[in-house]
């Protein structure tokens, strides 16, 4: 190896070296370059995205936001508010929830093993039933809403079956999925002992997938639940009526009411179907 | 020796009884399972007016409906979706029946789309900023200050907790009927939820970076830089496309209480019942969505890539 001494290095063995190796001696011209196009563009994209929304509306709308916000924190009208009504609508939207779900899960059920590449091995029919399914869950349970709304009119109809179609979808795809993914061993033994096709899906296929199903179905309908509380501002019944006809009151102090009774339901099923998912999925496991 | 009748042991006795009491038991468990839910049912169809009438007086209402939707009877001299045949599919603008019949607001369409893709970057990115400013002080490994973490935590809970929907229709009313309303509950809810995804990340990081850069006497901020970004940063994006797929969806229901986007124009068509509009919006919607969630996967795929 030559070595070279410090006070050897002259400017030219600098420029030769840099000629050599740009990338050492810091940012090439080339990557200054594409720095500032990148920070060019993004900041195009943001003037171009301000000119498309005006921002510049947040700050006058602060002032007004201040506005309800006081407004919302003021609560001295409660014993003035309707809360029997209130609380019969979050009761309905909880109902609206566990129904759709509930309807959801019989549905998807014989959905989910045609839709099982192991219970029925025809690749095209597959592709069809996943295809559905996508289409069913990919359309918002918003939209079903709304449009569950101008078939059925007004109503907690509406929402339940708004659920039950999106949630068909997710369940029957979830479903599939535990399905395929069960040990096959379990299932030549329950045939080996002369089972027919029905028995051997009941203790051959049921018992490995159950667990998963339970603690989907609680996670579902926990979510089924918020989300229905939103439903009510298409029409679609529950909490989100009575709160869609407060804001267009602007009775700011109601709906905070109203936004303060969804999370407190909220929490408590959050909390309930923990509870139920580790006593039902502990249980289940310990079955075997 | 005489083999023995096995039913009178006594061991076999006990199996039979133990055997006999555990599957009572069991199914004891299952029926009243069955019964509980069953239950609930009952009680929530009395809540939601949820009657067999109900139900007999709506589903030749939903039948016709979508029959409507999917119908090849001529309505208002079309049907709603063309049937698909060579001879008029591609037909003009005034042929029934074609592409272009059913389409025909496309340039409208467009524009609404278009916008309500660039709602979502934009609530993503102003999440993603704030979610990434919000989630070092929430972290309890990272910011030994026990109050300010609660405080984080709690602020990041609410924010992701009230529904995007409503607080949309809130915002309406300060900052109008728009998609800026739309943009900032959208944007809200991605702080919250993001931030939590990203404590987690920080939660797991590695301490021992951090532990370095605090002995070279690095200060707190140089320590979140150099110390736990590098480890989580391919993480925050990731979690930050698949926001964005998430968010794409939110903005296209938006509109529906005026907050922007596709979907106050696709809450007008469904109101009027002009039938092949609602569905040509949805096959729309559902090309973007699929079309923007592959193109975000294979990012995603890059960047967990990268750091592996």
């Amino acid at each position: 190896m030559n070595s070279i001494r410090l006070s050897d290095i002259g400017p030219a063995e600098i420029a030769a070296q840099r000629q050599r190796m740009p990338a050492v001696f810091g940012m090439t011209g080339r990557d200054r370059a594409i720095r500032w196009i990148v920070f060019g563009a993004a900041a195009a994209y943001l003037a171009y995205l301000h000119w498309l929304f005006d921002f510049g509306r947040v700050f006058s709308g602060l002032e007004k936001l201040w506005v309800i916000t006081r407004l919302m924190l003021d609560w001295s009208a409660f014993s003035s508010w309707d809360h029997v009504e209130l609380i019969q609508s979050m009761v309905e939207t909880v109902a609206m929830a566990y129904l759709g779900s509930m309807l959801a899960v019989v549905l998807a059920l014989p959905l989910g093993f045609l839709g099982a590449y192991n219970i029925v091995p025809q690749r095209v029919f597959r592709f069809l039933t996943r295809r559905l399914f996508d289409g069913m869950r990919g359309i918002d349970q918003l939209i079903w809403a709304l449009v569950f709304v101008r078939a059925v009119g007004l109503g907690p109809i509406a929402g339940i079956l708004a659920i039950c179609i999106a949630d068909t979808g997710v369940f029957a795809k979830l479903f599939a999925e535990a399905i395929e993914t069960i040990d096959r061993k379990q299932l030549d033994g329950v045939t080996s002992t002369g089972a027919n096709r029905l028995q051997a899906l009941r203790f051959g296929v049921v018992p490995q997938i159950l667990p998963v199903m339970i603690s989907q179905v609680l996670y579902q309908i926990e979510s089924n639940s918020r989300e229905a509380t939103i439903l009510g501002l298409v029409g679609a019944g529950g909490i989100g009526l009575r709160l869609s006809e407060r804001i267009q009151i602007n009775a700011w102090d109601q709906v905070a009411y109203v936004i303060v009774l969804v999370l407190i339901t909220v929490a408590v099923i959050d909390f309930v179907s923990r509870l139920l998912r580790m006593r039902l999925i502990g249980t289940a496991s310990r079955r075997g | 020796m005489i083999p023995q009748d096995p039913t009178n042991d006594p061991a076999y006795r006990l199996f039979v009884q133990r055997f006999g009491s555990l599957r009572r038991a069991r199914i004891a468990e299952t029926w009243l399972t069955i019964a509980v839910l069953a239950l609930l049912f009952l009680i929530s169809a009395v809540a939601t007016d949820f009657s067999p009438e109900q139900i007999a007086r709506g589903i030749p209402r939903i039948g016709e409906y979508f029959g409507k939707l999917l119908s090849i009877e001529p309505k208002r001299g079309a049907p709603s979706v063309p049937v698909l045949a060579w001879d008029h599919l591609f037909g003009g603008v005034k042929e029934p029946q074609s592409v272009a019949y059913w389409f025909y607001r496309i340039d409208v369409y467009t524009k609404l789309l278009w916008q309500t893709v660039q709602m979502a970057i934009i609530a993503t990115v102003m999440g993603f900023t704030a979610a990434f400013v919000l989630c070092f002080p929430a972290t309890g490994t990272l910011l030994p200050l026990r109050p300010v973490v609660f405080l984080v935590r709690r602020v990041l809970e609410i924010l992701r907790t009230i529904p995007q929907v409503v607080l949309a229709f809130i915002f309406v009313w300060p900052f109008g009927i728009g998609p800026l309303a739309g943009i900032l509950a959208i944007g809200i809810h991605t702080t919250g939820a993001l931030g939590k995804l990203f404590t987690e990340l920080n939660e797991n990081a590695d301490l021992r970076a951090v532990e370095g850069i605090r002995s070279v006497g690095g200060s707190w901020l140089a320590q979140m830089r150099y110390g736990v970004m590098p480890q989580v940063l391919p993480g925050f994006l990731s979690y930050g496309l698949l926001r964005f797929e998430i968010n794409v969806r939110s903005s296209t229901i938006i509109g529906f209480v005026g907050a922007g986007g596709i979907g106050s124009e696709l809450k007008r068509v469904i109101g009027f019942n002009i039938y092949e509009e609602v569905s040509a919006i949805c096959i729309l919607i559902l090309l973007v969505v699929v079309a923007l969630d592959l193109t975000s996967e294979r990012i995603r795929h890059r960047f967990i890539g990268n750091t592996v």
